[in-house]
């Protein structure tokens, strides 16, 4: 197996209190993962480990996240929240901001300046979000004035243009109607061609369509981790079995 | 046939559910509809309370027009245009005092909202935790200090600094600009600036923080997950903060333009124009507090009231112009 991210006895505190307790995990390259368990299980902590946003918050962690060998934990956050972007469970485009403008929020942090180089990106990236035929004639417009639906895929093609190499979805349907997630869906298909994703969801249909490999997170630890089609049909651990038949959580 | 059967059925429970939900028609029922009588009496009480407070306003500026009626009469608009103020030849022109009231407003303003917004930014947006919360409190605390006092910090304090240190350096180094020239009284315009820019601070900074700290976090982390540094999230930041900073600067204006008594004991009280700060000045709201005990004839009384009615006329055009300019900018923003 070709791994992507591969995190090592990985412990989250907030303050005193500890949130994950000793992830040991491999997360496979151009793969889907995701990230099931109860509310209150971390794995929303976890996602927001690995790109460094969990001490934003305040909160510190212990041990090693290793993409592709080099340690996120010692390099400067700004430059991996570059390469592991991510897509949160609400919505947020910039209000201030057009439709043009949010997509090429993250290359303007990163000084392109030049319209000429920000134009063709814009327009991939809103393409790659299946976003481009719907905005295409109003790019100027504000980035709010769109549906709930509209908007996410504007954030992921928002995630999409700074190119990073991962990208990491917080319970990204979970705001959204039945139709608007599963176009979300249908993306996450298109992007795992070029892109290791690891999704949060609380939706246990969602990780059975969308992903390769499922991570069952409980109270803090890492229960069973292994292929999706074994968690959900011969799950080896009994906590795991009685999570996705719905006896819990 | 099961239709015929099953209609009754839901008129009978209709029938039921009138007569005993709802009271039977009695007195209150009869005056007032169906209506609740507590939310009647709270929605009618809440709309006395606001109509009082426009009522207020009317009344108050129909008195001041009333009171001032034979100064309005004599001078008319040169009451505003012209600069001789004068009680002894009863010439009253304001035009020095309402010149006064607005430059040191304004220089005020220049001067204290970057430091507020500074002040704002660090609260919100950097301070840790453990020192936002004092530095919250002396910031309010200095909002809390009585005007009469700072009044007498400046004269005691600010004053003679500003006399023995500050003016003489400003003319040697930027004397060759009209504002800095003259000679160095420590009372006037300076010194008025200087302290209307920290009485507002708190107001300004205060209000900035609560309009930043409303954004919601996801907007920071939007901005941050795409590899923004904390400068370039927060200026983001600021910029959804855009309408609300330029109301709370717009509510800081209003407290300068109508700021009296620590106004009154640094300006130097002198109804004249000059291009320097280092000369003495005179604002509106100083004036009255300043004259009314003197004003011993008709006319002198009038003219003050006269002042006091540009002073609230000032103001309302201040608030309406703040109201304006956010609503302007929030329809640009094409949100809340």
């Amino acid at each position: 197996m070709d791994t992507k991210i591969s995190v090592k006895n990985l412990d989250a505190f907030y303050g005193k209190n500890k949130v994950l307790k000793n992830i040991s995990i491999d997360i496979p390259r151009n793969k889907v993962v995701a990230i099931i368990g109860p509310s209150g299980c971390g794995k929303s902590t976890f996602l927001r480990c690995l790109n460094r946003m969990h001490e934003v918050v305040g909160g510190t962690i212990t041990g090693s996240i290793l993409v592709d060998g080099e340690d996120l934990t010692k390099t400067d956050p700004v430059l991996i929240r570059k390469r592991l972007g991510m897509v949160f469970q609400k919505p947020n485009p910039f209000p201030t901001m057009s439709i043009f403008n949010n997509v090429a929020a993250g290359l303007r942090f990163n000084g392109v300046r030049n319209k000429k180089v920000l134009a063709p990106i814009v327009e991939k990236s809103l393409k790659q979000a299946a976003l481009w035929d719907e905005v295409k004639d109003n790019l100027e417009d504000s980035g709010v004035n769109i549906s709930g639906g509209q908007q996410q895929r504007l954030c992921i093609a928002r995630t999409l243009a700074v190119d990073p190499e991962v990208i990491l979805m917080d319970e990204p349907a979970s705001a959204l109607d039945p139709i608007s997630t599963s176009k979300i869906e249908e993306l996450i298909f298109e992007l795992k061609k070029n892109y290791t994703i690891v999704i949060v969801t609380h939706n246990m249909q969602q990780a059975a369509r969308v992903s390769d490999f499922t991570a069952f997170f409980y109270m803090g630890e890492l229960i069973e981790y292994d292929k999706t089609t074994k968690i959900f049909t011969n799950p080896a651990n009994k906590k795991t079995e009685e999570y996705v038949t719905g006896r819990f959580g | 046939m099961i239709n015929s059967e099953i209609q009754p059925d839901i008129e009978n429970s209709r029938v039921e559910i009138n007569n005993t939900a709802v009271r039977p028609p009695g007195f209150f029922k009869k005056v007032f509809g169906t209506y609740n009588l507590g939310d009647f009496i709270f929605e009618r009480l809440t709309l006395l309370f606001a109509v009082l407070v426009f009522l207020l306003v009317i009344l108050m500026g129909y008195e001041m027009y009333v009171g001032s009626k034979i100064s309005i009469d004599k001078f008319g608009w040169s009451f505003l245009t012209n600069s001789v103020w004068d009680p002894v030849q009863e010439i009253y022109g304001a035009l020095p005092i309402i010149y006064g009231t607005i430059v040191s407003s304004f220089l005020a303003l220049v001067i204290s909202v970057p430091l507020s917004i500074g002040i704002a930014i660090f609260l919100s947006e950097v301070s840790p935790g453990w020192l936002e919360k004092p530095l919250s409190f002396l910031v309010e605390l200095l909002a809390g200090i009585p005007s009469v006092v700072y009044g007498l910090w400046g004269i005691f304090v600010l004053v003679p600094w500003i006399r023995t240190d500050v003016e003489p350096f400003l003319s040697e180094h930027l004397g060759f600009l009209p504002f800095f020239r003259g000679a160095p009284y420590g009372f006037g315009m300076l010194a008025a600036v200087l302290i209307l820019a920290i009485m507002i601070l708190p107001i300004v900074s205060s209000i900035s923080r609560d309009i930043l700290r409303s954004v919601p976090q996801s907007q920071r982390e939007a901005a941050l997950a795409l590899g923004a540094t904390r400068w370039q999230s927060t200026k983001i930041v600021l910029k959804d903060a855009k309408s609300g900073i330029l109301g709370a600067t717009m509510l800081g204006l209003g407290r300068a333009v109508g700021e009296t008594m620590a106004v009154t004991m640094v300006i130097g009280n002198r109804a004249v124009i000059s291009p320097s700060l280092f000369d003495p000045s005179y604002t509106m709201a100083s004036v009255i507090a300043n004259e009314f005990t003197e004003a011993t004839s008709e006319m002198y009384l009038s003219a003050l009231i006269q002042l006091a009615l540009v002073l609230f006329v000032l103001t309302i055009i201040i608030n309406a112009m703040a109201k304006l300019l956010v609503w302007s900018m929030e329809r640009k923003l094409g949100t809340r």
